[in-house]
């Protein structure tokens, strides 16, 4: 059984040539996602232009989808597998529903998403996820996923093709000092609601400048413990 | 007589030309506490009673909601209701998943029947020993069936399965011209009087009965003791319907005596002369 698995020492390894594909099952729809937790309140936002190579498929997309009361999912990448990857965890909280007579938390919702990512760890949804919503006790959460279900929970993040502009702005206005300093930071930040929607849309904004891929519009859905709000701020149309 | 040699399994026909196995299963959902339906023109209220098996457990639970527009009302080996539960939750998931529609409420009855077909032709499997009042709204509206351990199904302005379900039926049999044109709470109460019938003696309360609504814009919901608890208390404020009820009561009593006819036995009662539901089944 071992001999399958060691490397041939008789034959000379010959280079194998892989043509160049001709076609790819995935496309790059473009955009950008952010989160940003707070004490009691969490922000999640998304640009609204949907895009493939160089062109506008349209200027109003949402790339947001809320899955229970208490959590929304931004995802850019490939829209087509967005919508399934969205549509799939809705059939699971259904059923969690059914069966617990109640809707999941939003860290079970975060763990449920990894597992579904990773279940497709050989031809992964082209997403780039970022989680957001209230934990159990009411404090805002954000969980940022790669393609293949590796997360973590912090309290701000940001994915997409603007990704790289974003997250450094984040990082200035956001990051606590350091982990070690006491006393013990929050992962969520000391910003209020109404801050961090104006620090949120000034990203964008920011973002839309250089990123070919973001611009149009924001959509902004804040989540706190009287509901769920919306806002739409225009973009750059350029 | 001849029966005791052909109903042994499913498979075998009786020289009368009937299955006994899959009528004793319809024997087994008479046997169970009751179960009640009733629809207007945009609602549908499914009740049960609620029988526990001892006073130190809980009741069991004989509503189950399958998706927003559609719920259940079993009675028999609740059990296999339940079985049957999740395969319509799945099922209704899966078409949404699809379709991005809700399932027409005749569509997943339909299933479910060939479903319990499929049982009534396996030497290795026994019929499903529950019967299933199914609610739902369509877009042509509210819609309530009954789905029998034999595989059959009909739709039905109302209709009431169960131990005592005579006396509900008859009461349901006088009112249900009306129904169309009730409101919900209108029907609740129909409902609530229709399930009195089937307690008789004893007092109706949040603890011995369930309710449950599907209406046009309102997804189906079991009423929580509270709120069931305000519409039994709401009952006795119409006195007229009560006495009514009392003067017929007498009458209904009487007829559940008379042991019941299923859609197959001709008159043969299978062990039926008792009541009281068995331990097995609720």
């Amino acid at each position: 059984m071992s001999m399958m698995f060691a490397p041939r020492l008789t034959e000379a390894a010959a280079p194998t040539t892989h043509a160049a594909p001709t076609w790819s099952p995935y496309d790059n729809n473009g955009g950008t996602c952010v989160a940003i937790a707070g004490e009691d309140y969490c922000v999640i936002a998304a640009d609204t232009r949907m895009s493939t190579g160089f062109s506008i498929l349209t200027r109003n997309y949402s790339k947001i989808h809320q899955i229970t009361d208490k959590s929304v999912l931004a995802s850019s990448g490939f829209q087509a597998d967005i919508r399934a990857l969205q549509k799939n965890l809705d059939a699971r909280h259904q059923i969690y529903q059914h069966q617990h007579s109640k809707q999941m938390s939003c860290p079970a919702m975060a763990q449920l998403l990894s597992n579904t990512l990773y279940y497709k760890r050989f031809f992964p949804y082209y997403a780039f996820n970022v989680l957001g919503g209230l934990d159990s006790e009411g404090k805002g959460c954000v969980y940022t996923y790669d393609a293949v279900g590796s997360y973590e929970r912090s309290g701000y993040s940001s994915q997409g093709t603007g990704m790289q502009l974003i997250m450094p702005v984040l990082d200035n206005q956001l990051k606590s000092a350091s982990p070690l300093v006491l006393p013990l930071r929050q992962s969520t930040t000391p910003l209020s609601e109404v801050e961090a929607v104006d620090l949120v849309k000034d990203t964008f904004a920011s973002a839309a400048e250089r990123d070919i891929y973001t611009g149009d519009g924001v959509e902004i859905v804040i989540v706190n413990r009287d509901g769920i709000r919306h806002e739409l701020m225009d973009l750059k149309r350029d | 007589m001849f029966r005791n040699q052909y109903d042994t399994d499913v498979t075998t026909w009786s020289p009368a030309g009937r299955l006994h196995q899959v009528e004793y299963a319809m024997e087994a959902v008479k046997q169970g506490s009751a179960a009640i339906g009733l629809r207007s023109k945009t609602y549908v209220v499914l009740a049960t009673v609620n029988k526990a098996s001892s006073e130190l457990s809980a009741h069991q639970k004989k509503l189950f909601k399958i998706d927003n527009h559609i719920g259940i009302a079993m009675a028999g080996l609740t059990a296999d209701g339940r079985v049957l539960s999740r395969y319509m939750r799945s099922e209704c998931i899966n078409h949404h998943f699809v379709f991005e529609s809700p399932l027409p409420v005749g569509r997943l009855v339909v299933q479910v029947a060939d479903k319990a077909q499929v049982c009534t032709q396996r030497s290795w499997k026994r019929p499903y020993g529950v019967g299933l009042l199914v609610a739902g709204l369509d877009e042509a509206g509210p819609h309530l069936y009954y789905n029998c351990p034999s595989g059959n199904y009909a739709e039905y302005h109302a209709f009431a399965i169960g131990s005592r379900s005579q006396a509900a039926k008859t009461y349901l049999e006088r009112k249900f011209e009306t129904f169309m044109e009730c409101t919900k709470e209108e029907l609740i109460r129909h409902a609530l009087f229709a399930v009195k019938e089937s307690l008789q003696e004893e007092e109706l309360s949040s603890g011995n009965c369930g309710v449950a609504v599907v209406g046009i814009d309102e997804p189906f919901v079991v009423l929580d003791p509270k709120t069931l608890q305000a519409y039994i208390e709401a009952l006795d404020s119409g006195k007229d319907e009560m006495q009514t009820i009392e003067e017929t009561g007498a009458d209904d009593r009487q007829s559940s005596q008379v042991p019941q006819e299923g859609t197959g036995s001709r008159g043969i009662s299978v062990g039926a002369s008792e009541d009281t539901p068995t331990d097995m089944e609720t």
